[in-house]
Order: structure tokens, then sequence, then C-alpha cells
């Protein structure tokens, strides 16, 4: 498992550099202000690891004393929401263990890269007897070219969610890390203690997943 | 239709093999070998074009789909704010 110091990760930047002089500073609505802005999305990414919302809910409130005590030791190598999210998985799956209502992290990680997986349906595929066997045997329904409005309208993002909701645990952990929060493989396998393969399995599976859904949704509308 | 198969150019990697090594090809974790193999069917497979650029949107507008308009439940944050004047008094 490679270092955290040697992710491609971005650094915190000058903006985040004073912001953190100010919470040194013991300003409060600085302080504020950053748990109005992530406290949302660390309340999502604790309860996966944690057997409820209020033990997700705790987790929240002491990972925001664990970054005041903390503080001083930040040294700007990740973006300041990278170390408070660390702080936070961590804390998350230990009290996750602890609770032992919930299976560890690395045993759902391990389920779910087993067995057959298809990106895309087999059917969709010619079969091993074609001339070209196993190549696309339909035109792949072509969506990704729509205007940016429906990419990114209110009913796509729903969309996604919803399809990011319905994936297994520790796919939709990999997926709200990587491509919601931006980390990188290395960042994603080291919090969760997980191989890097192992990492982007779960990372495969669920970006899949989601591509399927929205043709799906984009087919049935056009 | 000419069916010269021996000299047809079927890709080394078919579509359904490529689908499933995007992720890797993406985060640059394919062999040197694989790589070439990956990108030798993208050149002649526009199906396959049309799939990573699919993957490419999906991964971009997922990066839109955080969490938006919530807030916190109260409690929590009236919590974290005493816990904030505790450590700050």
């Amino acid at each position: 498992m490679s270092d955290p110091a040697e992710t491609t990760a971005p650094q915190a930047d000058a903006a985040e550099l004073r912001l953190v002089e100010r919470l040194r500073a013991k300003d409060e609505a600085a302080f504020m202000e950053i748990v109005d802005a992530w406290g949302p999305s660390m309340l999502r990414l604790a309860k996966q690891f944690t057997p409820s919302t209020a033990v997700a809910e705790e987790v929240v409130q002491e990972t925001w004393l664990a970054v005041l005590d903390g503080i001083d030791r930040f040294e700007g190598r990740s973006s300041l929401k990278t170390w408070v999210l660390r702080i936070l998985v961590n804390r998350a799956k230990t009290r996750g263990t602890r609770e032992r209502r919930t299976v560890p992290f690395a045993s759902l990680a391990g389920h779910e890269s087993e067995g057959d997986f298809h990106a895309v349906a087999a059917d969709r595929f010619l079969t091993e007897d074609a001339k070209y066997p196993r190549h696309w045997g339909s035109p792949l329904p072509r969506w990704e070219a729509q205007p940016e409005q429906a990419l990114e309208s209110a009913e796509t993002l729903t969309l996604i969610r919803e399809a990011i909701d319905q994936l297994p645990p520790a796919q939709r952990t990999v997926i709200l890390l990587r491509d919601i929060e931006g980390w990188d493989g290395p960042q994603v396998s080291n919090a969760l203690d997980i191989t890097e393969t192992n990492q982007r399995v779960l990372l495969h599976r669920a970006r899949s997943k989601v591509r399927a859904a929205l043709e799906a949704d984009f087919a049935s509308a056009a | 239709m000419n069916d010269h198969t021996i000299t047809d150019p079927l890709p080394e990697l078919a579509c359904q093999d490529f689908v499933e090594v995007v992720t890797d090809y993406l985060d640059g974790a394919l062999s040197a070998v694989d790589q070439q193999r990956f990108e030798e069917h993208l050149a002649i497979c526009e199906r396959c074009v049309a799939y990573v650029e699919q993957i490419r949107v999906t991964i971009a507008v997922t990066g839109r789909a955080g969490v938006q308009g919530e807030a916190l439940p109260a409690e929590l944050r009236d919590g974290i704010r005493d816990a904030f004047r505790n450590w700050a008094g």
C-alpha cells in the first residue's frame, strides 16, 4: 500500500491554508462554515460504516472535535477536506466494528468483488461462435452527447443518487470517495485498508452500474 | 461481403473484455501490453469509443451528484458548535 503522501490528489491551496489559520485562531464563523458545507456529506459517508443514523451522527461530532484537537498538526499535504474525511472514515470504521452489528468493511469489500460481473449485460454481445465473437451484437444506445442541461439536470442527479444508494455498501463507499469526493485510488485503498486492486474492482462495478442506470433512463426517454 | 477471415483485422481484445478493463485503463493500472491492446481496440471500434466516453460522462456527472441543499440535523449542528465553544473557551 502506498504512502498517502505520494498521492496525486490536490494538496491544500492558499485559500485552504488561510482557512486553517482561522481555525487555529478559534474563529467560530470559519468553523461553522465548513461544518455546514461538509457536514451532510460526512454524515452520508459515516452511515456507510455504522449501524444507525444516531451512531453516524456521533461519529460526525467526534470527528469535528478530533479535527479541532489536531488542527495544529495539519500539514497541508492533502486538502483540508480530505484530511477531515480521513479522520471521519477511521472513526466510523472503528465505531462500526466496535458495535459488532455491522460486518467489517474489509469483508464486505472482499465479498462484493467476488463472483461474476458483467459491466454490460452478456446478451448485448455476440456469442462465441459468431464471426466476431464477444463483440457488440447491437448498437450501443448513444446518450453521452446530450446537452449539458439534460446530463446535469436535477432529475439526472437524483437518478444517480438513487443508483448509488442501491449499490452494495463497499461499492457505494468507494464511488462516493472516488467520484464524488474526488479521491485517487491510493487515498481510498489506504483509508479503507483494502488493496488498490480490490478498490478498483469495487469502483468498476459501481461505475458500470451507474452508467447502466443512465443508459436505461435516457433510452426510455428517447 | 468478402469473407477473408484470415486477413480480417479482428482486434485481440473482444468488446466484452474491453468494457471490463475500462476502469483499470482510466486509472493507468493496465500493464504496458494490455494498455497497447486496449488502445489498438479503441482505434478501430467505434462502439467501444462511445462506451469509454459514456464512462467518462458518468464519472463527470456523478461528481456533481454529491449531497446538495441538505442541512445537518439542528441538534447535531448545535452539538458541534457547543463542542467548538468548549474547545475555544
